[in-house]
Parts: structure tokens; C-alpha cells; sequence
């Protein structure tokens, strides 16, 4: 079973460049099947289902999207094996950019809008500098000038990755990437992340509303950039 | 790179995903080729299949040969390598930086000389009638002197053997000078365009319907001659603007 991990920043068209390589993958004899891990609201399982291929949704609701995906990453893949499909493609919506659902045996996907601007690729953090293959996507809607130096800043944070242009409409860069999830690794057992998640979860995760100092415990920084520990 | 002597396009399957009529269009060094048909017919696309270098993996099926061969693989996605540089029809930029700081990450990108940001500038200047300084925001850069500033960025920066050229008439710039400009010297120039003089300044055109290639017309005599008689239109508009722009009056039929 091959898993690919497709983050990317939110609107930039990771189910449009799926939907289109999930043909591909078809045309090539491969049976794909799709979890799409989203926070609150999807509509996306329908645009999958019309491709006639198993798929799950996972609503990580209170849990960090992040955390959800790894968490549940056995399960899906027993799933998908159940379901008679010989790749997991695992879409989730990573939001906070300070870690990566990106377990080490799998490949690693970063859809990123070119759009956003050339400094977007340093903002991105290792959902970009650690991924494997990095999709940029939107690029007809730029110059290639502008496309030429979206790569270069990709590449300055992310020097040994495949970079793939593609468009969600019209497919370009689908059959690109659906051969390089045909040679991607297999999944094993005791996969290991690939980047550390945050340092601790805040008192905000365990439901705190209050706004007051006094109230906050865990690994906290201040704002001159002291960090400490406060707690147990 | 300069060693490109033509270019093969062999032919794909249109919107249908029926063969199109058009099995292999081969196009020479220092020709300029029209790609004609009506809007949404699937002329950008043809041009996109260029632009990556096409080997049966695009939704058209279509390949594209250089001097005969399929080229490497690493010649298709490093900008350093690369053959072609395409003058797009989306041409507002959504880099927040100056237009010095972009060209010179540009000319890095490409492996080029930072020293070659000035001469863009220069002669970017020379198509639009409102000059481009380098400390000005590339976001705030109008129509005409965005498409002035990527023309003459590819002509510098890119110079790459092959250019396409997506309806570069849509931005008030002169566009006969920049087809020049762009076609430099020896290179294999695709312009896709509705334009009568741009189209008929091509040696042959390429008829796109509904997503394939149907046809490819040889200019004619005629429309050489045709040709020049709408150019002479074109310059007596294109100076009658400048009178408008200037606040002139217009004071005769020529």
C-alpha cells in the first residue's frame, strides 16, 4: 500500500489537482482511495464518489486537523486496504503551518497557490520544507517571469524537492504527478513524522477562555521572547 | 540551448477525444507561426503544451519534438534550461516587491546577470508611453507597462530560443515593435492572436476548433499585401493616439 500525504494552504486547489490525478492514477491500473480530513464542512467526498473510488471523510472538529490526521493514519490505511485499494491519498487541511502530517515512509505533497506571492514559500514552514513533491498551482494566472521566481523561493527553503506546475481546471500536471506517486515508497509500520509537532498544547487547547495572564499554564512565550513553564 | 533549429508538434486529440485532423506541424527557426480560432477554442492550451514541453501527458495527448527528438527531461522544468519563455495573457503582477528587486530575483532564477535588470527597464521604456522606474511597486504597474516590462524581460532575461505569445494586443503597447523585439534573431516565434496584422505577419497560421488542430494556412501574396495596408492603418491609429495622449488636436484625414 503507498500512502501520499497532500497538505497545502487552504483554497489552493488540493482537491481540484487530486481529482484530476486520481484519473490518471486510474488510467494507469492503479485503485486509488481518498480520505479527505477537513475541520468543520466538506463537500468534497461528493466530487470524489463521482469518480467511483472508496472514500472516507474525517471531521477533526476540536482536534487539531493535524494531530487528527496522524492519529487516525493506521486506520485509514486498514481501511484502504479493506476497501482492495493499493494507494491512500490522505488529504488534509493542515492550518496552523507550524507542523507537517508527513509521516517519513510516505510521499510527502505541498499544493501551494502561486498567487499568494513569491514570499509565501518562506512563510509556509515545514508543511513546504519538508514535503517531497511541492505542486504549484494557479500559475496561468501569473507571468512565467513571476512562476520562474516562485520556484526559485520554493527551491531557496526546499532545495531537494520535485516541483510540479499544475492547474486544478484544466489538469496540466496531473499525469506529472500521478508517475511520481507510482514510484513513491510503500508504508510501513512504526512510521516516524517527519517534523516535530508544537512544543506543548496551551491551556486554549484544554478550553481555557479566559483572557487573564493568571490563567495560562504550559510552555508559554513572552512577548519579549522569554520563554517558561507554568504549571504542575 | 541555441542549437534548437525546429520544433515538432505532433498532433493530439481534441475536446472530444477524437484524433485531431492535424497529425504534425513542424516549425523552423526564425518563423513566426499564428494560432488562430475563435475564443475558448483551445489556443492557450495549444500554446500551454509548448510552454511544458509536451510528451503525451497532457488532457490533449499531443507530443512536442525538438530537432526531431523528445527532449531531456530536466530541459522541461529548470527554468535555467529551459527553451521557451511565454508572454502570457495574465500579466498583473501579485509580487509585493519593486520592479529591481523582481527582476533581479528573476535574472537569478534563470541563472543570469543582475547587471541585466537595467537594460529591461531601458528598453521596457521604449514600448509604453508611461516610463517604469525600478523602485516602483510591480503591483501598482499598469496594463501596458506590466506587458512592456515581461516583453522586454523576455527578450533580456528569458532569451530563450522558443516564445509564445498570448494576445499580446490587449494592452496598448506597440505591439509590432515588441513582435520584433521578440523575435530577435533565429527564434521560433508561436503568437496566438486575433489581430489582422499580427496574424497575417506570420508566415503560416495554425486554425484551433474545438480544441484540436484543423488546418494551417500559408500567407499568401495577397495577404502580405493585405497586410501591409492594415499595418499603415495601424500606424496612422497608433499616431493619432499618441496626438490624444499628448492633448494634441487631430487635424487631418491622412
Amino acid at each position: 500500500m503507498k500512502l501520499v500525504v497532500l497538505a497545502g494552504t487552504p483554497g489552493s486547489g488540493k482537491t481540484s489537482v487530486l481529482l484530476h490525478t486520481i484519473k490518471a492514477l486510474m488510467r494507469n491500473e492503479k485503485r486509488p482511495a481518498v480520505v479527505k480530513v477537513d475541520c468543520l464542512w466538506t463537500d468534497d467526498d461528493q466530487r470524489f464518489k463521482r469518480l467511483d473510488i472508496p472514500v472516507h471523510v474525517g471531521l477533526a472538529r476540536d482536534m487539531c486537523p493535524d494531530h487528527f490526521t496522524i492519529y487516525n493514519t493506521e486506520e485509514m490505511l486498514r481501511w484502504a486496504e479493506a476497501e482492495g485499494a493499493d494507494v491512500l491519498l490522505s488529504e488534509t487541511a493542515g492550518l496552523c503551518l507550524r507542523c507537517a502530517p508527513y509521516p517519513d515512509e510516505c510521499l510527502a505533497v505541498c499544493v501551494i497557490d502561486v498567487t499568494t506571492g513569491p514570499n509565501t514559500p518562506l512563510k509556509v514552514g515545514p508543511l513546504l520544507t519538508t514535503a517531497d513533491i511541492v505542486v504549484m498551482t494557479k500559475g496561468d494566472l501569473v507571468s512565467q517571469a513571476e512562476r520562474e521566481v516562485f520556484r526559485e523561493r520554493v527551491l531557496e527553503v526546499n532545495p531537494g524537492c520535485n516541483i510540479v506546475e499544475a492547474n486544478g481546471l484544466t489538469g496540466k500536471g496531473a499525469f506529472e504527478l500521478a508517475e511520481l506517486i507510482r514510484s513513491g515508497p510503500d508504508a510501513v509500520d512504526n512510521m516516524l513524522l517527519r517534523y516535530n509537532p508544537p512544543l506543548a498544547i496551551c491551556s486554549l487547547c484544554t478550553g481555557e477562555t479566559r483572557v487573564a495572564r493568571k490563567h495560562h499554564m504550559g510552555v508559554l512565550r513572552n512577548l519579549d521572547g522569554f520563554m517558561e513553564y507554568k504549571g504542575e | 540551448m541555441s542549437e534548437i533549429m525546429n520544433l515538432t508538434i505532433l498532433g493530439g486529440v481534441n475536446k472530444e477525444g477524437v484524433d485531431e485532423p492535424i497529425r504534425s506541424v513542424e516549425i523552423s527557426r526564425g518563423e513566426i507561426v499564428g494560432i488562430v480560432g475563435p475564443t475558448g477554442s483551445g489556443k492557450s492550451t495549444l500554446i500551454d503544451d509548448i510552454e511544458q514541453l509536451a510528451q503525451g501527458d497532457t488532457p490533449t495527448g499531443r507530443t512536442i519534438l525538438v530537432n526531431g527528438e523528445k527532449p531531456a527531461a530536466n530541459i522541461r522544468v529548470d527554468p535555467r534550461k529551459k527553451l521557451v519563455a511565454q508572454l502570457s495573457q495574465n500579466m498583473h503582477f501579485l509580487a509585493d516587491m519593486t520592479v529591481e528587486e523582481f527582476l533581479q530575483m528573476h535574472a537569478r532564477s534563470r541563472g543570469k546577470d543582475e547587471s541585466l535588470v537595467s537594460r529591461v527597464i531601458e528598453l521596457a521604456n521604449t514600448l509604453t508611453g508611461e516610463p517604469i522606474a525600478p523602485h516602483h511597486h510591480l503591483t501598482a504597474l499598469s496594463g501596458g507597462q506590466s506587458r512592456s516590462l515581461m516583453t522586454a524581460d523576455i527578450a533580456v532575461i528569458s532569451d530563450s530560443p522558443v516564445v509564445l505569445i498570448d494576445e499580446v494586443e490587449n494592452a496598448g503597447i506597440k505591439k509590432q515593435e515588441a513582435l520584433q523585439l521578440l523575435a530577435g534573431e533565429g527564434k521560433i516565434v508561436v503568437v496566438v492572436t486575433h489581430d489582422p496584422v499580427l496574424a497575417l505577419m506570420s508566415s503560416r497560421r495554425i486554425v484551433i476548433r474545438n480544441g484540436g488542430m484543423v488546418d494551417i494556412i500559408t500567407t499568401s501574396q495577397e495577404e502580405q499585401d493585405v497586410c501591409c495596408k492594415i499595418s499603415e492603418v495601424d500606424n496612422w491609429l497608433m499616431s493619432l493616439r499618441e496626438t490624444i495622449r499628448r492633448g494634441d488636436i487631430v487635424e487631418q484625414v491622412a
